[in-house]
Formats: C-alpha cells, sequence, structure tokens
C-alpha cells in the first residue's frame, strides 16, 4: 500500500519551515530596526553636541567697538572630544566673511528662520557631520549675524554604531534560534498526534475495522471520523461478502450432498463397467466440489471469528488425539501410522472450533501427500512454546514455493493428482495468527514434509 | 586654514622659499654606515638632547641616515605647512600645532602601536616625553632666602624685592615661541594668578625669550634672577649650569607639556619613518640606564601622570582661533609689556 501513497511535501517541514522562515524574517527586521534606531540616536547624540559646542562659541561672540569679539571658552572644543579621536572643524564668520577657523567648510542652508542647520559631507577624505548656527548681534547702531560652522567626523558614531549592530545581531541570531527551537518543538508535538494515529491504525490486526475511539484534537476529528466511517462500511461489505461466500458454500453443498446419495444409489444398481466408471467419476467430482465448498466454509468462519475469538480452555493432547482416531479409519486404507509424541496435556487458551479446523487441515494434508505404509508423525508439546509439529514421509513441499504456500488458493507443484482447493495451509495459518501465534513450513532431511503450529505461551 | 598660516607669518622669522635654502637653528647628519636612505626629522628640539637616543636608532637600522633639523615650534609648523612632503618624521613641543596639524589630516595613521589613549591622538599624534614647565631660579639672588614653590610665593618674592628682580626676571615672548604661547593659555585657563604674576612680571621689566635653553643661560650667568615657564628638561642636559641653577615645579598646579611626533601622510620613506618613530615612543631598552636620558620620557606607569599632562585632545585648537589668539595676546602684551616710568 505504502508504495503506491504518492507523495507531495512534508506537514512538518512546511510548518517548519514558515515558522523558522517567520523567525528569520522577525530577526532580520529586529536588526534593521533597531539598528537603525540606534543609528538615529546616536545621530541625534553628536547634533546635540554638536549644538552645545556651536552654541557655546555663539554665545562668546560681543560687538566690542563695532568689530565682532568671539572669545570662546575651551570647553566649546573640549566637549568634541571622542575616545576614537574625531577630527574637528570650525568657522566663525561674520556675515559672510571668515572670522577665524577653517576656510571652505561646507554651510548647510538655514530652513527659513531656523537658527541651526546639519548637514553631513565628505570632507577632507572624511565624512564629517557639520552643523551651522547663526545669531543676530545688536551693538549701538549695528545689527549684525555671526554664524559659525563646527563639524566633527564620524569614527566615534561609527564605533559605536558597530557595537550596537554587533550587539543587536547577536540579540537577533539569539532570538532566531530560540524561535527556531520553540517552532521545532511546536511542529514536533502537533505532527506527534498523527504520528500516534498512524501508529495505532498500523499497529491493527489485519481484521481490526474497529473504529479509532482515542480522543483526537478537533483540526484531525473529521479525518479520524471519515476514517472511522471507511473502517465501518469496509467491514460491513466484507461481512456481507464473507456471509455471502458462506451462504453459497452451504447452498452448494446440501443438493451436492443430494446428488451423491442418487449417484451413489445408483452406483449400486448399474453393473455396465463402462456406467460405473463415469458414476465414480461424478461421486469423486462431487466430492471434490464439497469439500472445496467445506474448505470455502471454514475459511470464511475464520475469518469472521477471528475478531471475537470464544476463548476456552483446550487440552492440545486431547484435541490431536480425538482427531488421529477419527482419521484412523482413513489412514488404514493407506497403510498409514500415527506415531504420537506427548505425554502431559498440554492446555491452551484458544477457540476450539478454530482449533479443530487447523488441526484438522494440517493432519488432512499429512494424509493426503503421505504414501502407502508410512508413519505420520505427530508431536505435542508446551515448550517453550505450545505447539503441534505433523511431519510425514511423503514428497515435502517444493522447497521454492515453502513462502507461498500459505496464501490462499495456493497451491503447490506437487499437488496435481490430489483433491484439494488451496485453502488448508491457509486456515491453519490464519488460526495460529488469531491466537498470536504462527505457522512453520519446512522440509525433513530425510524427505517429508514439516508442518509446525506454534501458538503463543 | 590660512588664517594659522597667517599666524605664523606675523611671529616667525622670515621664511625663505625653499627648505634647502632654509637657515636652520641646527642641522645634524646622523651618518649611516650602509648608508640607503635619509630620514628628514624636523624637530623643534636641540640637537643635544636627542643625539643618543637617535645615535642609537642609526646603530640598530645601519641603513638609515638621519638628518636632523632643528627650528622653533612657530617656524617649524609654517615650514612644514608648506612642504609638507619634505619631512619624514615631525617633532615638537607645541603640542597644538602638531595637534592641529594632525587634525587636518597630515598625520599618518599608525595602528598597532600600544601607547596609553591621553598620550596619542587618532593613532596619529604620539606623546613621547613628559616635560613640565618650571621655574629656574639663580641660587646667588635666592641666598638664605626661602625658595618660591608656587605662583603664589613668586608673586610676594617679586613684590617683596622689586629693586632685586627688575629687569632680570625672563619669561617666554608667547608671540615669538609656540610652546611659550601653549605654556601661557594653559596657565591663563588653569587659574587667574597667571594674569597677576605677568602683571608683576611686567613692572619689573620682564625680559622676553623665544627659547628655554637661553633663559637657561641667562640665569646660570646671573643676567636673570628668575625665568618663568622653562622647560626644566633642558637643565638637566647642562650639568655645570645645574650648580648655579635650581629647578622649582610649582606645586599649585603643574602644567606638564608632552613632546609628540607623527610621520606625515606626504612621505615617502613611511616604514622607515615609522619605524623611527616607534624608536621614540616605545624606548626598547631603559635608555636611562645606557645613559641615554637627556629629555624624560614617559614612563610606563602613567595613569597618574595623565592627569597632569595637558591633554592631548582637539580643544587645544581653541587658542590657535585667531580671534582667541589676538585677545589673548592683546591681554598679554597689556599685562607685561608696560611702559616703564
Ligand atoms: N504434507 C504435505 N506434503 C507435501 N506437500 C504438502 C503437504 N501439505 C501441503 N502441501 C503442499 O501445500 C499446498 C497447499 O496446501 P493446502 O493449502 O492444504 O491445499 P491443498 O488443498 O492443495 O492441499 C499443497 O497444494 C501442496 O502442494
Amino acid at each position: 500500500m505504502t508504495d503506491t501513497t504518492r507523495i507531495s511535501g512534508s506537514l512538518r517541514n512546511r510548518l517548519a519551515t514558515t515558522l523558522i522562515g517567520g523567525a528569520a524574517v522577525l530577526a532580520v527586521l529586529l536588526f534593521v530596526v533597531v539598528r537603525g534606531y540606534a543609528a538615529q540616536i546616536a545621530q541625534q547624540g553628536q547634533d546635540s553636541i554638536l549644538a552645545a559646542s556651536a552654541s557655546s562659541i555663539l554665545d562668546a561672540a560681543i560687538i566690542r567697538d563695532g568689530s565682532v569679539e568671539v572669545d570662546f571658552p575651551y570647553s566649546a572644543l573640549s566637549i568634541l572630544s571622542t575616545p576614537s579621536d574625531d577630527r574637528i572643524f570650525y568657522a566663525i564668520y561674520r556675515d559672510d566673511t571668515l572670522l577665524s577657523g577653517y576656510e571652505s567648510l561646507p554651510r548647510a542652508p538655514f530652513d527659513g528662520s531656523a537658527t541651526t542647520a546639519f548637514t553631513t559631507t565628505d570632507f577632507q577624505d572624511d565624512a564629517v557631520r557639520f552643523i551651522s548656527a547663526r545669531r543676530i548681534l545688536v551693538g549701538e547702531n549695528l545689527r549684525t549675524h555671526v554664524s559659525v560652522v563646527v563639524g566633527q567626523t564620524q569614527d566615534g558614531l561609527t564605533l559605536t554604531l558597530n557595537r550596537i549592530s554587533r550587539n543587536v545581531a547577536v540579540f537577533g541570531i539569539g532570538f532566531f534560534i530560540l524561535a527556531a527551537l520553540l517552532s521545532y518543538w511546536a511542529t514536533s508535538i502537533t505532527i506527534e498526534r498523527l504520528t500516534r494515529l498512524t501508529i495505532s491504525v498500523t499497529r491493527r490486526g489485519p481484521q481490526d475495522l474497529s473504529p479509532v475511539i482515542a480522543p483526537m484534537p478537533v483540526e484531525m476529528a473529521p479525518l479520524v471520523a471519515s476514517l472511522n466511517t471507511l473502517m465501518d462500511r469496509l467491514d460491513q461489505s466484507l461481512n456481507r461478502s464473507e456471509e455471502f461466500i458462506a451462504e453459497a458454500a452451504h447452498r452448494v453443498r446440501t443438493p451436492l450432498a443430494t446428488v451423491r446419495s442418487y449417484a451413489e444409489a445408483t452406483l449400486q444398481r448399474v453393473s455396465k463397467e463402462e456406467n460405473r466408471q463415469a458414476l465414480r467419476s461424478m461421486v469423486r467430482a462431487i466430492d471434490e466440489s464439497s469439500r472445496a465448498a467445506g474448505q470455502l466454509l471454514d475459511h470464511a468462519m475464520i475469518t469472521f471469528r477471528a475478531d471475537h475469538l470464544e476463548y476456552q480452555d483446550i487440552d492440545l493432547v486431547e484435541l490431536v488425539t480425538e482427531f488421529v482416531r477419527s482419521f484412523s479409519p482413513l489412514a488404514e486404507m493407506k497403510d498409514i501410522e500415527f506415531s504420537l509424541h506427548m505425554s502431559p496435556p498440554v492446555h491452551i487458551a484458544g477457540d476450539p472450533i478454530l482449533m479443530q479446523n487447523a488441526v484438522r487441515n494440517v493432519i488432512d494434508n499429512a494424509l493426503k501427500y503421505s504414501p502407502c505404509e508410512s508413519i505420520i508423525s505427530i508431536t505435542v508439546s508446551a515448550h517453550p512454546n505450545p505447539r503441534v509439529i505433523i511431519t510425514d514421509q511423503g514428497p515435502g513441499f517444493p522447497p521454492e514455493q515453502l513462502n507461498t504456500l500459505t496464501e490462499r488458493f495456493t497451491r503447490g507443484d506437487n499437488a496435481e493428482g490430489t483433491v484439494g482447493s488451496g485453502l488448508g495451509l491457509t486456515i491453519a495459518q490464519d488460526v495460529a495468527l488469531a491466537h498470536e501465534g504462527h505457522l512453520e513450513l519446512s522440509n525433513l532431511p530425510k524427505g517429508g514434509a514439516c508442518v509446525t503450529f506454534i501458538l503463543s505461551a | 586654514m590660512r588664517y594659522f598660516y597667517l599666524i605664523g607669518m606675523m611671529l616667525c622669522f622670515v621664511m625663505s622659499g625653499a627648505v634647502f635654502a632654509k637657515d636652520w637653528e641646527e642641522q645634524h647628519l646622523f651618518q649611516a654606515p650602509n648608508h640607503t636612505l635619509t630620514l628628514r626629522v624636523l624637530s623643534s628640539t636641540d640637537t643635544s638632547l636627542f643625539a643618543p637616543i637617535i645615535d642609537q636608532f642609526v646603530q640598530q637600522n645601519p641603513n638609515i641616515s638621519v638628518e636632523y633639523l632643528v627650528t622653533g615650534t612657530v617656524d617649524l609648523y609654517d615650514t612644514f605647512r608648506q612642504n609638507a612632503s619634505d619631512f619624514d618624521v615631525v617633532i615638537s613641543s607645541a603640542m597644538d600645532l602638531q595637534l592641529k596639524l594632525t587634525n587636518d589630516g597630515h598625520a599618518l595613521k599608525i595602528s598597532g602601536v600600544s601607547h596609553p589613549d591621553w598620550a596619542q591622538w587618532g593613532q596619529g599624534l604620539f606623546a613621547f616625553t613628559a616635560e613640565p614647565a618650571a621655574i629656574v631660579i639663580n641660587r646667588a639672588a635666592f641666598a638664605g632666602r626661602r625658595k618660591p614653590q608656587t605662583r603664589q610665593d613668586l608673586i610676594l618674592a617679586l613684590r617683596a624685592r622689586p629693586e632685586v628682580f627688575r629687569g632680570k626676571i625672563g619669561t617666554y615672548d608667547v608671540r615669538a615661541s609656540g610652546l611659550g604661547y601653549l605654556f601661557a593659555t594653559q596657565d591663563a585657563r588653569a587659574s587667574e594668578t597667571y594674569w597677576r604674576l605677568m602683571e608683576v612680571m611686567g613692572s619689573l621689566d620682564a625680559q622676553l625669550y623665544c627659547c628655554s635653553g637661553e633663559m637657561l643661560d641667562d640665569v646660570a650667568n646671573g643676567t636673570l634672577a628668575i625665568a618663568y615657564n622653562v622647560l626644566g628638561s633642558y637643565a638637566h642636559a647642562r650639568p655645570d649650569a645645574l650648580k648655579k641653577i635650581e629647578v622649582i615645579f610649582p606645586s599649585d598646579f603643574p602644567t606638564t607639556m608632552m613632546r609628540t611626533v607623527f610621520v606625515p601622510k606626504e612621505t615617502s620613506q613611511r616604514s622607515a619613518a615609522v619605524s623611527f618613530l616607534k624608536h621614540l615612543i616605545l624606548p626598547s631598552t631603559d635608555v636611562s640606564d645606557l645613559g641615554l636620558f637627556r629629555v624624560p620620557f614617559l614612563t610606563s606607569e602613567p595613569n597618574d601622570m595623565g592627569q597632569s599632562m595637558i591633554a592631548l585632545e582637539p580643544a587645544l585648537l581653541t587658542y590657535l582661533d585667531v580671534l582667541k589668539r589676538r585677545k589673548f595676546i592683546q591681554a598679554w602684551e597689556d599685562a607685561i609689556i608696560q611702559p616703564s616710568f
């Protein structure tokens, strides 16, 4: 069955991929957002220090005797010291004339009436953050603009950012690993319910078509419900067909018996050898048919009963002894002797009707395939498991067919000319399996078949 | 930038256009035995102070000759600005000017040098000496008197005997000396005492000098009784002068300069220049034991040292600002150059 199941993807993989993929996306998103945020904050930090520096320079600007003096404090530049020794630049302008500081610094354009403006530009091979700030100085009948530009390279900022990025990356990876573990775990427990259902269905005996009754999660309930309905229908249709076979066999057997008795009666009356021969063939054919019908009936019954065995205490020794007694006339006709090896009773719990059927079929086979004047040996033992071993001195099983002989309607190559339907061993095996045992076929080294009927302890 | 350059123009000697035609204060070639290349070292430090350590370098690198060129700190700054590619190593005591050159991107970044953070800037500028500014007195002038230990003491001592000290006090002419300007601005930043001291010194007709060496000589020969803000380290290079003078490091607040060195980006002999720099800042053997010790090198337990130093940070640019400088010089001139009555 499994070979024909078509596989398309895996629920577990799909679930895990979705969850882990989601976690990865989230982790990356986290990294990008936090890093962006950190960059913004770090930039704000640098900007506010630049602003402080610029405003402390501007604050120092005064007009004295018509000229601008800017006696800015040492701290104006010393607050720009960073651990990574960023370079600094500054320039002080009166209106648009450079008063002091660096020439040709980029001056960010002011926005409307704003007094500060920022810009980041490449200056002397480095990315430099510049602030422009301005102020109006009013002296006696004099009004003038003083503006400053202060710039700082961004090594310290980059360093901070890199450190933050590293931390955030570690955090993101940690988050991802955690989420991946979590999704693996979640996937596992989800799939586990399915696995459990699968196992419980797989473990069932071949005849077990009872509904699944274990409680199921709501998502799986429809599946299980359909499964149960399916099995129910299957069970019904199986039962119906078994019943049909049994009924059919039964219906065939009764008229056959009638026909047989007529044929026998007629055989008594006719004397012409030719006719007697025909009648005898007829009787044999009827026998064969009714035997096959009987076996079909047995088989159907076993299939049916296997689900609900009626356990009783059975003594295997007694069972076998009885059969040997009832087969004795038949055996005597072929000069076959039974050799029995069994002393203490071997008690088992089993379905008596099935057990009888099984043992009868095996002994019947032994008689059928044994040559005249031979010995059939039957051993019943309780160790290690209760078992019945039946050996004969016939041709043995065709070795290459050993594995298939127990299949339904399968007959061996050596069966030609022997009455039979290919169901005997099947019945024996089904009974053994129904009792949690099994059937072993082998050939004796000296020739002859050996059938071991083993039950569970 | 032109403005900084202008300062130089205003203050230093008249520059000759070409470097090679330049008149150096000192010029010395340390010839290597297997000479293949010559490092041109531009420095503000007297040859005699560095000769031992350069000799050692040439010994260890027998293919590198060193041409040692000495000029004043301001001139050094201007010379370098004009002909940056002519020099392979730049050493100066004017931390502010050195820092400015570095800030302007002239210093080669040298990574992997283990040097305390406070003694380097931007992996380009490295400090390698610690030299406090000192009060140097002529022993004779203070015979039997308490020697001033602080600036306040000094003010009192000057006021007590103006007739003795008139015309016999020396200090840097901050207009001409980069180091003098650095010391003055840092002093002024630290305490108002500086201005009072300048006024007292001005009233006593203070003599102005370009260099520590000359001041020391004049204290030793009695021309001066006191010199203020002198590099004490120079005194150690004059053993015979030490008998006549005493070097006092003021205990109220120390102003300690670090001599700094960098390798110009423009140099064509990077690896040789870098190994010279490393030789300077990471003396391989204990230089004092070898008798090479003429300048106080940074020691390796510098944590508390870092505190008293003039910080190597971009704020040093503050007093280089043309407006600030104009104002400071103005104030300084007002204090120290007083019309004599
Ligand atoms: N005792 C035996 N000796 C040899 N062959 C046997 C014996 N029992 C069964 N077989 C072989 O196993 C086949 C299947 O047996 P069974 O299912 O009983 O069917 P059948 O009605 O043909 O005997 C037989 O056709 C025969 O080839």
